[in-house]
């Protein structure tokens, strides 16, 4: 799952001074345990979740301002609550903005809903398509992040129709893939095939010459975009 | 505690196993898909405001840019 970073506004319960509530951020870095909050989304049990930073930026009397990254899943209304039990004032989240998910940031990508509204009337009036594409990405970009398999034309429609990527069909495949891991299968131009789980490590599937090497989980291509080069009963 | 290495950050190096031709006859590089097959399968990243919640937000984007169907990556769930 793809990590994401904050931006966050916490409120204290009273007034610390700033070098504590810096140590206490800086604590909370690394993996900690947390429980779902009461309104949540996910079954309510103890999970580790971890916080790969948090970058302290100011604060003014009861307000801190602070930057968060974390993996999926970290409550940050959670985590600011803890940390207001630590300084032992108590803390609520007032504010929050996400700056980050998986390969996605806050920068030229970055497009609000006028500006597509825009966009997208200047293309259905000019027929240019040059600016919509400069702010809708091919869905590939979303994969960005994720470790790839290289996959022969001849595979690629067997993948659609569902089946599970055998050795022969890889091409080439990143380094240090190991058995679980989620990969993206790709085709030799770059569009994404399906997203599977390994069933090999990345040293085992270089060196296989028959049998299965991931499985697939999603389909993101649809069918019929390759020529079927694989045999049926009928 | 110290700072752990991001998952966003990790390098990642390609290893050929064999070689073969791409058959241009079939598919398109992303960059080149048809502008309707690539509004079909885009992604954006969208700024979106407070207020309004990402189920919201979806069912807008997919009118303004007459789409049959759209999705979003995940609601901000603090």
């Amino acid at each position: 799952m793809a990590g994401k970073e904050y931006v966050c506004v916490m409120k204290l319960h009273s007034e610390v001074p700033e070098d504590k509530v810096t140590k206490v951020l800086d604590e909370f870095q690394g993996p900690l345990y947390q429980r779902p909050p009461v309104r949540s989304s996910v079954k309510r049990q103890l999970r580790t979740r971890t916080i790969y930073y948090i970058d302290f930026f100011e604060m003014d009397e009861r307000n801190v301002l602070f930057k968060v990254g974390c993996e999926a899943g970290t409550y940050i209304r959670k985590l600011c609550y803890d940390v207001g039990e630590v300084l032992g004032c108590g803390a609520h989240m007032q504010e929050l903005r996400r700056t980050r998910v998986g390969p996605f940031v806050e920068d030229k990508s970055l497009v609000t809903l006028h500006d597509l509204s825009y966009l997208f009337s200047q293309w259905q009036e000019t027929k240019d398509e040059s600016m919509l594409r400069k702010f809708v990405y091919p869905m590939e970009k979303a994969l960005e992040l994720m470790p790839k398999i290289h996959v022969r034309d001849s595979a690629v429609d067997a993948l659609c129709h569902g089946a599970h990527l055998t050795a022969p069909g890889v091409l080439s495949l990143d380094a240090g893939i190991k058995i679980g891991d989620t990969v993206a299968v790709f085709t030799q131009k770059g569009e994404a095939v399906t997203m599977s789980k390994a069933f090999v490590s990345s040293e085992k599937m270089l060196k296989m010459d028959h049998g299965f090497v991931a499985k697939t989980q999603r389909v993101l291509m649809p069918r019929g975009m390759y020529p079927k080069m694989w045999r049926s009963n009928k | 505690m110290q700072r752990t290495n991001e998952p966003w950050k990790i390098k990642r190096s390609l290893v050929v196993k064999a070689e073969e031709e791409t058959d241009m006859r079939f598919g398109h590089r992303p960059e080149e898909r048809p502008i309707k097959e690539h509004m079909r399968f885009g992604i954006i990243n969208l700024d979106k405001p407070a207020g309004p919640s990402s189920h919201e937000v979806t069912a807008w984007l997919k009118r303004i840019l007459s789409l049959e169907r759209a999705g979003h990556g995940g609601t901000l769930e603090a």
